[in-house]
Formats: structure tokens, sequence, C-alpha cells
């Protein structure tokens, strides 16, 4: 059966909590936060948020449903999505079916964690029972040896260098100097790149995303009210989700929108050539090409050339992550799956100001998340348009 | 005055020195060995129930846990299957009285370090007694080989490939002892009162067999037999008092009158 | 190639000993299926009854069938390195003071890919291997990609080594250097280039054959030790026991008897006293010197080894009591496990089947010689086993008391 389309999604008010690298606070105070951006800037009063979605690593023992508490708010449509770098999609998604079905009226989808200095380490030793069985005690690198592995891999099968992934982070810096959230604020050239000390080989200290502490939300509500509210807004036209795609895949090469992307495409009524910019989730480069590859930007194993052909800054050839990404933002836990999301508003909203990507129109944003063995689950993706 | 006080003035004064026989219980010291599958004496050991810590915070003390033949020890007439049903054979039931007598110390230092191997015979004795005298009814008699000098566990066990050598009695000897002599006991520094290589005399282990097989008794690992005169020094050797038992770790002091 | 092992410097008294951490330790009930089987040498993984999957990490239903009918297997160990990369940064103690490390994800054949450790001489991906179950510092089963084939040196890796006992330039004392097992033991050590071996032996005024042979080879020194003797094992631990790397107790008293074959309790009491509580006496005066030093250079305190009995998984009724006090052993055996892991000292535990010495004299053969156990000794400490079965009548027991202990029960009692 053929799927709904988004009819009158809207898509509006990106909040970004500003990024620390350390955080005394708890992810409670992140979420708090991210709410009070969004009824500053909506100026919504708390009892107008009818549905709420949390993404949180650092929450427990609470869940969402502890949270509605804690913030003192009654939602009548709820849900908890911890799946990391997919939270940004898949919040949207579900946000925008309960907003078409009436389960809801606004939508708060929040996105936060806090970062103790032993935070990502205790993260890490107790991220899953596969990782805590099977990655966790070879070396406990964490997320960079698992990177480390698919990079070298890649590298291998597809004859990419180093320079092609350093070109992408010192686009991505150039762009994050246009962020004022962004944590690095300066400027990287492919010298510092390549000159950067080993973390797993063949990651180096700039191939690899910096754990901080932030939070993101945005809100999903309908187009009507969101023109009533007086609020900038977007539209969803399109979105796709997939987990555990390819198991039999002996080393991941892809991921689900490699299945998926035709049906994003033709939900939307677009096409590759038709994306004005692309938010990629990005904790490691190497993720990266495998979306612009696996999203119809380029053949598979052709992300190297695709490289080397475009620029990839806000202002060149092939936008990509306008806001820096989280390489040159920061990793701020769940809501790095954000990141992508709220800057992708920003743009068709016109409120990108110094990084604004002229005429955008069409936007995508990529959603990858949770290593849970040796490989990414989930994956997601959107299609957004302005007005 | 009474031979007590006199006895307790001459203590009080030094004229009465007292001479400690014993050897130090330790784990150090040498143990008997019999063929392993045999039942097998239990060697000394100490093992501490407190010492002013956690287990007791005022107060020190041991368990220690041995066989009746253990270091400086008696042996009872029960010990031996001879003696076994002897009357007043076992430790708790021998008369007190027996516990106290005159020593004769028959010097075989000499002979002992020319010869682990070394038996005392009947007429070494008789020679003995012409030089000292005949030897009492109702003594110690103690031999004193200076066996007890060896500190080492290894020399005082003196094992070879064919056994332990030590001296101590023969055949006649004992026999002497007992059936002319009327002993209370025989008294060895070696770890038995008879000899390493005892087993192939006939019959075997003839100290044993005579001694408790006439309700007599024997002392071994005794020490510093060489600051007794042969004849003279008085010694009290009373075991523990066990029911029924074959013998005992004890302390055994001698009176030595001082010149 | 690994470049062979240089014999450690000495080491300076007056400088900080490095206190021990361990690995990731923590592990879901069913992932200790792979320690079960790499405690023993073996590499398993799970595979389903029904549809002959393969899984991996272990899992509580069939990835492909959902049947819950998974038991672990022995596996074909062969497989191919994919990629690798060698960390120069680890969020982990114990892994950030032995970087760089390097790690790698292997497919293998029999069907799942896996992440394992990879020793030296693996080469850069791609690369065949073969994959092995060890068991870390922490005791837990990790996978550990080899060079397919046998190379120089290499046992000499430097993360093998964390996996391993070996006794390479390590310091070693054997409880009981007067049986014929605690001479063929002080022999292999010497062999596998330790750097001293004490070599104990109780009631030293008995001397022993080859007491001599023993004192010619130049890394032993015999030393007077009673574990029946508090005092005597105090004031040996007071002397070496800051240096021992690896204990081995082989200090055993067998006497072959039931319990209507002999009256009262001396010879099972003396049984006690060496078997069980001459372990409780080593534990408590060579324990703490050997867990403080876990992490002591490259010649660390990393094992302990107890000579028990297969008799002690199930009481052989002939040789009664001296079952049950390796049974006691055992039991206590596991506590010191339990004690040691925080220090990452490995207690290997050794479950022969009768030996072949005086007190198995009536024993009809196979008996394990002493110079085979000695060899299982040495290959456990090398291989990073932690539960040894050596010889035919151990390995036989072992497979009836796991497929039936009842049986077994019944079997040894007729």
């Amino acid at each position: 059966m053929a799927r709904q389309p988004y009819s009158d999604i809207a898509v509006a008010v990106p909040v970004t909590v500003p990024y620390v690298r350390y955080s005394v606070r708890s992810a409670h105070w992140w979420l708090a936060r991210a709410l009070d951006g969004l009824l500053k800037q909506s100026k919504l009063k708390k009892s107008d948020i009818d549905g709420l979605t949390i993404s949180s690593f650092t929450l427990a023992p609470d869940t969402a449903i502890g949270l509605t508490q804690h913030l003192g708010v009654s939602p009548r449509w709820l849900d908890h999505i911890p799946l990391g770098g997919a939270s940004g999609v898949v919040a949207l998604r579900r946000a925008a079916r309960a907003v078409q079905a009436g389960d809801a009226d606004i939508v708060a989808c929040l996105a936060g964690d806090t970062n103790h200095v032993d935070t990502f380490r205790l993260t890490l030793a107790n991220f899953s029972q596969f990782a805590r069985d099977a990655v966790y005690p070879y070396g406990a690198g964490g997320p960079n040896a698992s990177f480390a592995v698919l990079t070298a891999y890649y590298m291998r099968e597809h004859g990419a260098r180093r320079e092609d992934f350093g070109k992408l982070c010192v686009a991505q810096r150039a762009n994050a100097l246009k962020f004022e959230h962004a944590l690095f604020k300066k400027p990287l050239s492919l010298d510092d790149y390549l000159a950067a000390r080993p973390i797993a080989e063949p990651l180096h200290l700039f191939d690899c995303v910096m754990p901080c502490a932030g939070a993101d939300a945005f809100l999903v509500l309908s187009k009507q009210r969101a023109r009533e509210l007086g609020v900038p807004h977007c539209s969803l036209l399109g979105t796709i989700e997939r987990h555990n795609a390819y198991p039999s895949d002996p080393i991941q090469m892809r991921a689900g929108w490699a299945l998926d992307r035709d049906e994003l495409y033709r939900q939307a009524g677009a096409a590759p050539a038709d994306v004005d910019f692309v938010q990629t989730y990005d904790d490691y480069p190497v993720i990266s090409f495998m979306q612009i590859e696996d999203l119809g930007f380029c053949g598979k194993g052709e992300a190297p050339q695709f490289v080397r052909s475009n620029t990839f800054t806000h202002d060149g050839s092939f936008p990509l992550n306008t806001s820096g990404g989280q390489l040159s933002v920061g990793q701020a836990g769940a809501a790095g799956g954000f990141l992508g999301t709220v800057e992708a508003v920003r743009q068709l909203t016109g409120a990108s100001g110094a990084r604004q990507v002229k005429d955008a129109a069409l936007g995508l944003v990529s959603g990858f998340g949770m290593i849970n063995f040796d490989r990414g689950l989930g994956s997601g993706a959107a299609l957004l348009s302005r007005g | 005055m009474n031979a007590l006080s006199l006895l307790a003035e001459k203590l009080i004064t030094g004229k009465i020195r007292v001479v400690d026989l014993t050897q130090t219980l330790s784990p150090d010291f040498p143990s008997i060995s019999l063929p392993p599958e045999m039942g097998q004496a239990w060697p000394f050991r100490i093992e501490e129930v407190s010492r002013y810590d956690e287990r007791g915070p005022a107060w020190y003390w041991n368990n220690f846990s041995c066989g009746e033949h253990t270091g400086t020890h008696f042996d009872a007439p029960i010990h031996w299957v001879s003696g076994k049903d002897l009357p007043n054979n076992a430790v708790d039931s021998i008369p007190p009285e027996r516990f106290i007598g005159p020593a004769f110390v028959l010097d075989c230092s000499e002979e002992s370090k020319k010869d682990p191997d070394f038996l005392l015979t009947k007429p070494f004795i008789e020679n003995w007694e012409k030089r000292h005298g005949r030897i009492a009814p109702r003594s110690w008699v103690l031999m004193r080989t200076d066996w007890s000098k060896r500190t080492d566990p290894v020399e005082y066990q003196n094992y070879d490939e064919t056994g332990q050598h030590t001296p101590g009695p023969d055949v006649e000897a004992v026999k002497f002892l007992v059936n002319e002599r009327d002993v209370l006991g025989f008294g060895t520094e070696s770890i038995g009162t008879d000899a390493g290589q005892a087993y192939h005399l006939r019959p075997p282990y003839p100290c044993h067999t005579f001694m408790h097989g006439a309700g007599r008794y024997g002392l071994q690992c005794l020490t510093n037999l060489d600051q007794l005169p042969p004849t003279g020094a008085v010694v009290f050797a009373p075991p523990l008092k066990i029911r029924q038992g074959s013998g005992s770790p004890l302390r055994v002091l001698a009176l030595v009158e001082t010149q | 190639m690994v470049e062979p092992l240089q014999k450690p410097k000495r080491k300076n008294p007056v400088l900080r000993t490095r206190l021990p951490t361990l690995p990731p330790g923590s592990r879901s009930r069913v992932a200790l299926g792979l320690t079960a089987a790499a405690a023993q040498g073996r590499f398993e993984l799970q595979q389903c009854a029904d549809c002959a999957k393969v899984q991996y990490p272990p899992r509580e239903a069939c990835e492909n069938c959902l049947s819950v009918r998974l038991s672990w297997k022995r596996q074909n160990d062969a497989g191919e390195l994919l990629a690798d990369t060698t960390l120069h940064h680890s969020n982990d103690l114990f892994f950030r003071e032995r970087l760089p490390w390097r790690l790698g994800l292997v497919r293998l054949d029999c069907g799942p890919s896996v992440v394992a450790h990879l020793h030296a001489d693996v080469r850069r991906a791609p690369a065949r291997v073969r994959v092995a179950a060890r068991l870390d510092r922490a005791g837990q089963a990790v996978l550990v990609a080899l060079p397919l084939e046998e190379t120089p040196n290499m046992a000499d890796d430097r993360q093998l080594r964390e996996f391993t006992c070996d006794p390479k330039f390590r310091k070693v004392l054997i409880t009981d250097a007067k049986t014929a097992l605690g001479q063929a033991l002080v022999k292999s050590f010497a062999e596998a280039k330790a750097e001293i071996i004490w070599a104990g032996y109780a009631e030293p005024w008995k001397k022993f054959p080859g007491f001599d042979e023993l004192r010619k080879i130049p890394q032993v020194t015999l030393l007077p030790l009673d574990v029946t003797d508090s005092k005597s094992v105090r004031e040996v631990a007071a002397e070496i026991g800051g240096k021992v790397d690896i204990l081995v107790n082989n200090a055993e008293l067998h006497r072959a008897y039931g319990i209507a074959n002999r009256s009262g309790v001396e010879t099972a009491r003396a049984e006690m006293d060496v078997n069980y509580f001459g372990l409780l006496r080593l534990a408590q005066e060579f324990g703490p010197a050997m867990r403080s030093r876990g992490a002591d250079g490259l010649a660390s305190a990393v094992a302990w080894v107890n000579v028990l009995s297969i008799y002690a998984l199930a009481n052989f009724p002939p040789h009664g009591t001296f079952s049950a006090s390796k049974a006691a052993a055992h039991s206590l055996a596991q506590c010191l496990r339990a004690e040691m892991r925080p220090a990452g000292v490995r207690v290997v535990n050794v479950f022969p089947g009768p030996i072949d010495d005086e007190w198995n004299q009536l024993l009809l053969p196979p008996k394990v010689a002493p110079q085979a156990l000695a060899r299982a000794v040495l290959g456990a400490l090398s291989e990073g086993i932690e539960d040894v079965y050596p010889g035919d009548v151990a390995q036989e027991w072992l497979a009836r008391w796991r497929d039936n202990p009842k049986a077994l029960e019944r079997e040894l009692s007729t």
C-alpha cells in the first residue's frame, strides 16, 4: 500500500541550547532549556504543547514520561526516541504523523544530553549488550575504533585517501566559523588535518567527533497553525527510516538509505539533482561518504571522486553540513541527531545568516545511529522544502 | 631444717641450679617419621588466635597441635605393644612419684661423634660404673651424645638412603638396665630412645620393647645433658595428664648442686 | 615478525609499583558461554539447533529463525581480517596504559563477523587468520586473531602476553619439589625460560631423590617449605612473596582410602591439612603481594596454579577422603579466583586423572605421567587456559560429568 503523503506538515522554531564541552548539569537541565527556547521563540505557553518527543542518552534513570513531571507538561502524545543519530529524522516523521492524524496539535521534539567528565566512557561501557559483550572489551576505543575499521575498509575498497576525508572536514570547519554555537572557532587547513595526531588508525584527531553537552529542538505542527502563530516554517515532503539493513553484509559499506532512497524521492516528488543542500550525520567523515552514495548523489564507491569535484561550503557546490556538522560543532549526544534537522529548518526559513545557502528551496537531512556492535543500525532521511 | 626447707633455701641462694633439659616446641624442630602408608604423628603446629587485633583486641594467644610424641617428650609403657597390658601404664595412671628421680648420665658424646650408629653396650655401662659407681634403682639413665648440639635439622635427623643414623642402646644394655639395675627409664638426646637403625636389631627397637615391657619410661629429645654431672642430679619429668595417654610433650628439669 | 622478548631490567625497588587495572569485565550472562569455553581453551560460538546458523555476538534467540535452542559449539576458527585499526586512544584505563593497541573486524568462515584483538604477526587486512578465544586479565573471554601459521617468537607478542601467563622471564614458586611431578614442573619451567624457580620441599631433613639434579639447574633455588606449617609458609612468603609471579601449588597428600577401610580421621585430616589448608595458608600469605603486583611490568604476577584432581568433581570412593579434600580445595580455589581477579592474576585449576605415582600404584592405566602433567600446566599458562583436564582419564571423566553428573557418581561407586 502506498504511503500517505505528508499534507500540511510544518517544521518550525529551530532551537539550539549553546553547546559546552563539559557540563555539571544533568540532561534534564538541557532538555528544559530546549523546551524553554521553543516557548520563548514561538511565544507559545507550555500548555499549548500537547505532543512531546524526547531523545537523550543521559537521562537515566528517567525516560520521556518521567520528564513530563519534571518539566510540568501534560502532553496527550508522547514518544521516547533514544535512537542517537537517527533521532532527528525519526522524531520528525513520528511527530508529523501524530499531527496529521490529529493525535497532537503541536509536538515539541527535544534532544539533549549532558557531558560530565566521565559520561562518555560510561555511555560507551553500557551502550548495548552487544557492545558490552563484544566491542568495548576490545580496547575500549568507542566509536573511534568502530569507524576506524569501517574507514580502513572503505579506503582500501574504494581508493579513498586521507585528503578526501580531510576535504570534507576542512569545508565543514569553514561553514562552522559562521555558526555562533559551533565549539570549534579556529580555521582548519588541510595541512592541519593531515598533521593531526593519530587516534585510531587511519583516523586522526579531526576525523573524530568531540563529545559535548547541548540540546536542540524544533516544533512540528500544521502549516495552518504555524501561520496563525506567525512562526517561519518549512514543509515536510518525505521521509524514510530503516533499522538493521543488510544484516548479512560482512562489514558495513552501506546503510538503509540505499534500500529506501527511491521511496524518499518518490514521496517528495523530487530527485537528488533538485536538492540544494544536504545535512548528513557526520560523526566521522566516512559515514558522510556513504550517505552521499546511498542517497543517490553518486554511485557506490564514487564518493571520493565526488568529493574531489565539489566544495561543500555553504556558498559552493553541494553545500553540506552548513552549520559545520558535528565534526566542527560538537556531538551533544542524541542532540547530534538533531543538528542537521534544526540547521535545515534554518536554511529553509532564511535564518542561517552568514552561512545561508543562496535560494535554498529543498534540503535533505540524513540520520544514522547506534553502533550496537560492528555497524550503525539506524538510518533515516527527510526532504524538507521552503515555505 | 627439714629436707624441703633446705632444698628451697639452696634453690634461692643458687646452691642448687635448675637445668632445663627441654627443647623449645616449634614447627622447626624435627618430628618423627614413619613409613608414609602408616599412621603419622602430628608435628608441632601453632596458629595465632589473636594478637591485640580484630580477633581479640587486648590479648595474644595461640592454638597449638601436636602428637603425644613431639619435641622433648615422655613415653609411657602403654606406648609399646609390650607394655599394653601393664597396670598404671598410661601417663594419667603412672604414680606421680615416678616422675622424679636421680639421674645417671652416661657420656657417649665422643663415641657418637665418631659413629652416629653408636650402640651403648652392657660392657660400656659396666665400665662407666667402675668410674662413677653403680646405677641406683629407680633412677633415670640418660645417654649423653651431644646430639642436641646438632641444631641443623638435617644433621639432627641424619637420614641417608638407608634411613636414620642416630645412637642408642643395644639389646643387652637395655636388658641389663631393666633387669639388673631396675631403672625408672631411659633418656636420649635424639628423636628416639632407640638407635636410628634399631629396626635391624633383634628384637627391633629393644629400648621400647624391654623398657615399656617392664613398665619403665622413656624420655627423648633431651638437651643440655652436658650440663649434668655423671651422678647426683635429680630429674623432674611429669608428662601431661592425658587420659590413657601414651606419652606427652613435657618440660624436663634437672636439679644440680653447685660446688 | 614479533621481536623476541628481551629480559626485563631488574626492578628498581624504590620506584612505585604500578597498580593493576583490568580491561572491561562486564558481560551479559549469555556471553559467559564464550568465557566458559575459553576457560578450557576451546573456541565455541552459539549455534542454532534448528537452522544451524552460527551466532555472534552471543544472543538469546537465533538471529535467523528465532529459535531459542542455541548451544555453544566448537566452530571453525578460520576467517578473513576485513579491516584493522591501531588505537592510540582508549576510554579505559587498562588499555590506556597499553597503547597502541591493535584490533580488527574478522569475517569468520562459519558466518559472523567479529571484533578481535590482533596478534602483531597478523598482516594488515585483508589477511587470513585464525581466531582463538582467550581469557583476558579480567577473566572474561575475548577473541584474538592469530596468524594462520606459527611464527617465530609468537608467544612474545606484547598484546598476546596480556592474555597468557607465559613463564618466560617470570619468577616461579613450585611448592613441592619432592615429588616426580614437582621435579617435572621445575624442569619444564626451566625450559620455558623462567627467570627464577623456587622449589619448596617439606621435612628438609629427608633428602629426596632428585635433589642434587634440581640443584644443578641454574635458575633453581631449593628452599624448605611445608604447607602444613603456617610459620613456614609465612616465612617463605616474607622472603620471596614480593617476587613470585607464578605460584604452582602441587603440594599434595594422597592416601588411597575410603571411609570404611581406614579407621579414624587422622589420614583424612592430614590430607585436608595439605590439600585444603595448605592452599589456604599459601593464599593468605602469598595472595596479597601477588595481588599488588598484577601490573608490575613485563614480568608481573600473573598466575596461580592449583594441582587438584579430577576426583574433585566426583568422589572416587577407593580414594574417598582424598577426593573430598580435593573437592574442598577446588571450592577454595574458586574463592581464590574471585579474590585474585581484581588484580588480573589468573587462578588455573588443573584436574588430572590419576598420576603415575606410588599412590596410584594399583590403578590400571592410563595414568598421567608427571612429565605430561607438567607439560599440561605449562601449556595452560601459555594458552591462557583456566581449567585444565590433562590426560585421557580426566578428559573422559569430564565428558561424563558434563553429560550427567549423577550417572558418573553411580559409575564411580561400582
